[in-house]
């Protein structure tokens, strides 16, 4: 179905018109999004499914009060209705005493991005993806050789077109297509249940791509390894218990950036709006500056701008430009991601980091692509100078506490490294550790032909709860000391 | 909000529109409100309208889904054309059998779901019992935090067999955590009648707890007994049903039931069910497929007795019928329980700390997940009131700790249960009604700053 932007326009700038005299500041954002999903399991067809969802938000602010309201029910009726009770939301939100919210200044803008894609995902025939999927699917399981259990293979593609209109005299369209797709190996032996996944979990929506994406992950090449590797975990040996030099696959360490230094850098997180569901942070803004909170190999940026990333766009949904926000520089703790009403409470400007998952949310700070900058190791040379190590590949489990210190991560596979030389496959390796602790325990990064910008496309935050697609990109990197195996 | 007329009306339509051999045709029609608090004051405050319809088309052995929240004629038609043409080009589904017919989806179910009251609450009402919130934290030094909502849906499921249903449910629900300078509390509510809020008493138990967190010293990590208060039996429970308590982790080998159906899994006092028309929980009374939701026991005296089912699970094993735990098409995980019970016992918490020689009083946890679903081994940490029991009393408040622990292995153990159930709620959708465990044993591996 075809968007009709000048409609949305029309209804946005009639929406505005209404509501100027009655607020301080409002604006409204039309959502489209048409998602396909589609996954083959031991030999049969999981799912195919294709959505429309579409409507539309309205954020106000009065007398330092939100309000917001949304609806799926199209038409300048509708459109009014919403704006006016948006209004009285706001009216209600000020009846509790205490900080109202102000904005810091951005420049109104008129513009339209569009993220770049060479093949259209949607123009591909059913007929054939499933072939592919399908082809890739047998070969997982003649890789298991009998013991994988559950295989699967899917794609799936998603594009959003959406408006973004304020009092303040800005108007931006964008359209962001998003593509990726994945293997999923369950090996099951007496009491034991292994995963092996390719290119990473079940992450399907990998970054702003078109099928080329697809092409490029060569799921048929791949196929055989993920099935026969999710049966040798069966038999492998279990991670050893203790403290041991850990190398963390690119993979892994999307998961550490994300959870130890993407949601404590989120300054709605400082704050503590995010208190009453998923926590705080330990970089209160005194930090700022001063906390040692990583090696000074560590550089980690918050990149709005890097092509191809699940957190790429050219404005926020306040219509704040996307940036490049260095968060970690050489090791010290200097910078969040901000919203116009959280970064006037530091006496800055926003860094462009608000989004909404759809027209039925009002935006939160959001991780864009978080990013630890390259070193200079190969993954070879990580290895050659680790004496007593473990190599561990795609994250299968993640816990943090609530101020993003204390987390434990589990990985999918592991491979023991022993004088310099990589030994035998571990299962169900994991690792423990305090956030600074074990950033500064980083003594090597791997280099540019290492560096890869990888998708999560399930981040979760905030209450309704939103999923933002984010990005990660990073290269392998090592850790001195850290306890692995808890619990086994 | 979409009436229960135009419901039916899409309803109808959707299916008239359709040529496939089966067709269903489900909407969900939502108005939910939220407000949100933060540092004693209303940061967020929100109201959502949607109505979205699924269709399926079953094309002999196969299927085709699609979803979409334009309710318009023009809007239904493409939905159902999309869903056909999917199901045309499918191979067949060797284990599909058939959309649920009129004959197995039971009676109408008893209308008790609903609570006007639920779906006339204001943004005001809201603010209110906010403010009564921060302002008794605020009198105490204290920080709040959490979240009122509430929410409406309408629910309406029709299928070319001759099922039809149609429902409307409510839901309230109330979170605070209270925060001091080095420790907090919390207490959550979820009814469907937000009349039941008790949002005083809440806040009360919340700063009360807040109060006996602060300066909490470390313990060292170890092997502890604990007193599980019924938020953090209930987190463990969701984390087994959606771990091995469903159909398709069965029959996929992933769940910890897999060979051990009619054996011992758990202590003998541990009885487990799932029951969607019990008001002492959050009634859902049918499911996503119009099977009306039947009690089904999951583990009785320690013993695992099966798991739920929809009706494409139901009809990969002969002889077997859906439980009416189907969700919507757009989940991919199968049947799940969502309206979970766990059975009394004759004890309590204070009971519980004075039969405690050295043990941990957990009052949450954070951030629960798995390590390995066979085996049920969970990591998470605890939070917003931890505190050391020794000789009996409670000793004073210690700092969060991290847990890693086959839960089934903890669940063996289990040496006392509270005689008053908590609802807590859980995926969204559902509830947890559950009392107080002690377990003998529970492994904590590490520990954090605060």
């Amino acid at each position: 179905m075809a968007v009709k932007h000048d409609e949305w326009r029309e209804l946005s700038r009639k929406a505005l018109d209404h509501l100027r005299p009655k607020v301080d500041y409002a604006d409204v954002r039309f959502v489209s999004r048409r998602g396909e999903s589609v996954e083959v399991k031991n030999g049969a067809v999981e799912t195919v499914s294709e959505s429309w969802w579409t409507g539309f938000g309205v954020r106000v602010l009065r007398d330092g009060g939100w309000g917001f309201a949304s609806s799926s029910t199209p038409g300048l009726e509708e459109v009014l209705a919403v704006a006016d009770r948006a209004v009285g939301i706001a009216k209600a939100s000020v009846l509790v005493p205490g900080r109202r919210a102000k904005l810091s200044p951005v420049e109104p803008v008129e513009d339209s991005w569009r993220a770049p894609y060479k093949k259209d995902p949607f123009e591909v025939k059913l007929e054939e993806k499933l072939a592919l999927l399908f082809e890739a699917e047998k070969r997982v399981r003649e890789g298991g050789g009998g013991k994988v259990m559950v295989a699967s293979a899917g794609v799936a593609t998603q594009r959003e077109e959406k408006s973004f209109a304020s009092s303040e005299g800005s108007y931006v369209e964008q359209e962001i297509t998003e593509t990726g797709g994945g293997l999923v190996a369950f090996a099951v032996g007496p009491g034991e249940l292994q995963r092996r996944s390719y290119p990473n979990g079940d992450r399907e929506l990998s970054g702003c791509y078109g099928w080329e994406a697809i092409e490029a992950l060569d799921l048929t090449g791949n196929a055989e390894r993920v099935g026969r590797e999710a049966a040798e975990l069966l038999e492998a040996k279990r991670c050893p218990s203790g403290q041991k030099d850990v190398i963390l696959d690119s993979t892994q360490m999307v998961l550490q950036i994300h959870e130890s230094c993407g949601h404590p850098t989120e300054l709605d997180r400082v704050f503590g709006t995010e208190a009453g569901f998923a926590g705080t942070s330990f970089l209160t803004p005194d930090k700022l500056g001063k906390l040692r909170y990583g090696s000074d190999k560590v550089t980690i940026v918050a990149d709005a701008t890097a092509p191809g990333g699940l957190g790429t766009y050219g404005y926020d949904d306040e219509g704040v430009p996307a940036q490049r926000t260095v968060l970690i520089d050489k090791g010290v703790f200097r910078d969040y991601m901000s919203s116009r009403e959280t970064a006037e409470r530091l006496g800055g400007t926003s860094s462009g980091a608000m989004r909404a998952d759809g027209w039925n949310r009002m935006p939160l700070i959001r991780m864009t692509n978080i990013n630890l900058e390259p070193g200079d190791f190969s993954l070879d040379e990580m290895i050659k100078d680790t004496k007593d190590g473990v190599l561990m590949e795609i994250n299968k489990s993640w816990s943090i506490d609530d101020k993003r210190l204390n987390f434990q991560f589990g990985t999918e596979i592991g491979w023991e490294i022993k004088d310099g030389a990589l030994g035998e496959m571990l299962k169900s390796p994991n690792y423990t550790g305090i956030t600074p602790e074990f950033w500064g325990s980083c003594d090597a990064i791997g280099d540019k032909k290492h560096w890869k910008l990888w998708g999560t496309p399930n981040c979760g935050k905030g209450e309704p709860s939103q999923v933002a697609h984010v990005g990660h990109g990073t290269a392998p990197a090592r850790f001195r000391k850290v306890r692995v195996g808890v619990g086994q | 909000m979409t009436t229960k007329e135009r419901i039916l009306d899409v309803l109808e339509k959707g299916l008239r529109f359709s040529g496939a051999d089966q067709t269903e045709v489900l909407v969900m029609a939502e108005d939910i409100y939220l407000t949100r608090y933060a540092t004693n004051y209303i940061h967020q405050n929100t109201a959502e309208s949607n109505a979205e319809f699924y269709v399926r088309a079953v094309l002999g052995q196969k299927i085709g889904m699609s979803v979409t929240n334009a309710i318009d004629d023009e809007s239904l038609r493409r939905a159902v054309r999309t869903a056909e043409d999917i199901a045309r080009v499918q191979p067949d589904l060797a284990d599909f059998q058939s959309l649920p017919d009129k004959t197995e989806v039971g009676d109408d179910p008893p209308a008790c779901a609903f609570a006007a009251a639920t779906a006339a609450f204001t943004a005001e009402e809201r603010a209110g019992a906010v403010g009564r919130v921060t302002a008794l934290a605020a009198e105490n030094g204290y920080e709040a935090a959490g979240a009122f909502g509430t929410a409406t849906a309408r629910v309406g499921v029709a299928n070319s067999l001759g099922v039809r249903r149609f429902g409307e449910l409510t839901r309230a629900n109330f979170s605070v955590i209270v925060m001091g300078d080095t420790g907090s509390g919390f207490a959550e509510g979820i009814a469907l009648d937000v009349g039941k809020i008790d949002v005083g008493g809440m806040a009360a138990t919340a700063v009360g707890k807040c109060r006996e967190a602060q300066n909490p010293t470390a313990v060292e990590p170890g092997d502890y007994e604990v007193i599980l208060e019924p938020p953090a039996v209930a987190d463990l429970i969701r984390s087994l049903a959606f771990l091995g308590m469903g159909a398709r982790s069965l029959q996929e080998g992933r769940s910890f039931m897999c060979g051990r159906i009619g054996q011992k899994v758990t202590g003998e006092n541990l009885t487990v069910w799932d029951d969607g028309q019990d008001p002492a929980g959050l009634p859902l009374p049918f499911d996503f497929e119009g099977v009306l939701r039947q009690k089904v026991v999951l583990i009785e005296n320690g013993v695992a007795k099966g798991v739920v089912y929809d009706s494409y699970g139901a009809g990969r094993e002969p002889g077997r019928k859906s439980t009416g735990h189907a969700l919507p098409p757009r989940f991919r995980f199968g049947a799940v329980p969502l309206n979970l019970f766990v059975k009394t016992g004759d004890s309590s918490v204070p009971e519980m700390i004075k039969a405690t020689k050295r043990g941990i009083l957990v009052t949450r946890f954070h951030y629960t997940n798995p390590l390995h679903p066979v085996l049920t081994t969970l990591t998470g940490m605890t939070r917003d009131g931890t505190f050391l029991v020794e000789d009996g009393k409670v000793k004073g408040p210690v700092k969060n700790m991290r847990f890693t622990n086959s839960i089934l292995e903890a669940l063996s153990g289990i040496e006392a249960i509270g005689a008053q159930t908590f609802t807590c709620p859980v995926f969204g959708l559902g509830s947890v009604t559950t009392p107080a465990l002690k377990l003998r044993k529970f492994s904590f591996t590490g520990a954090t700053e605060h």
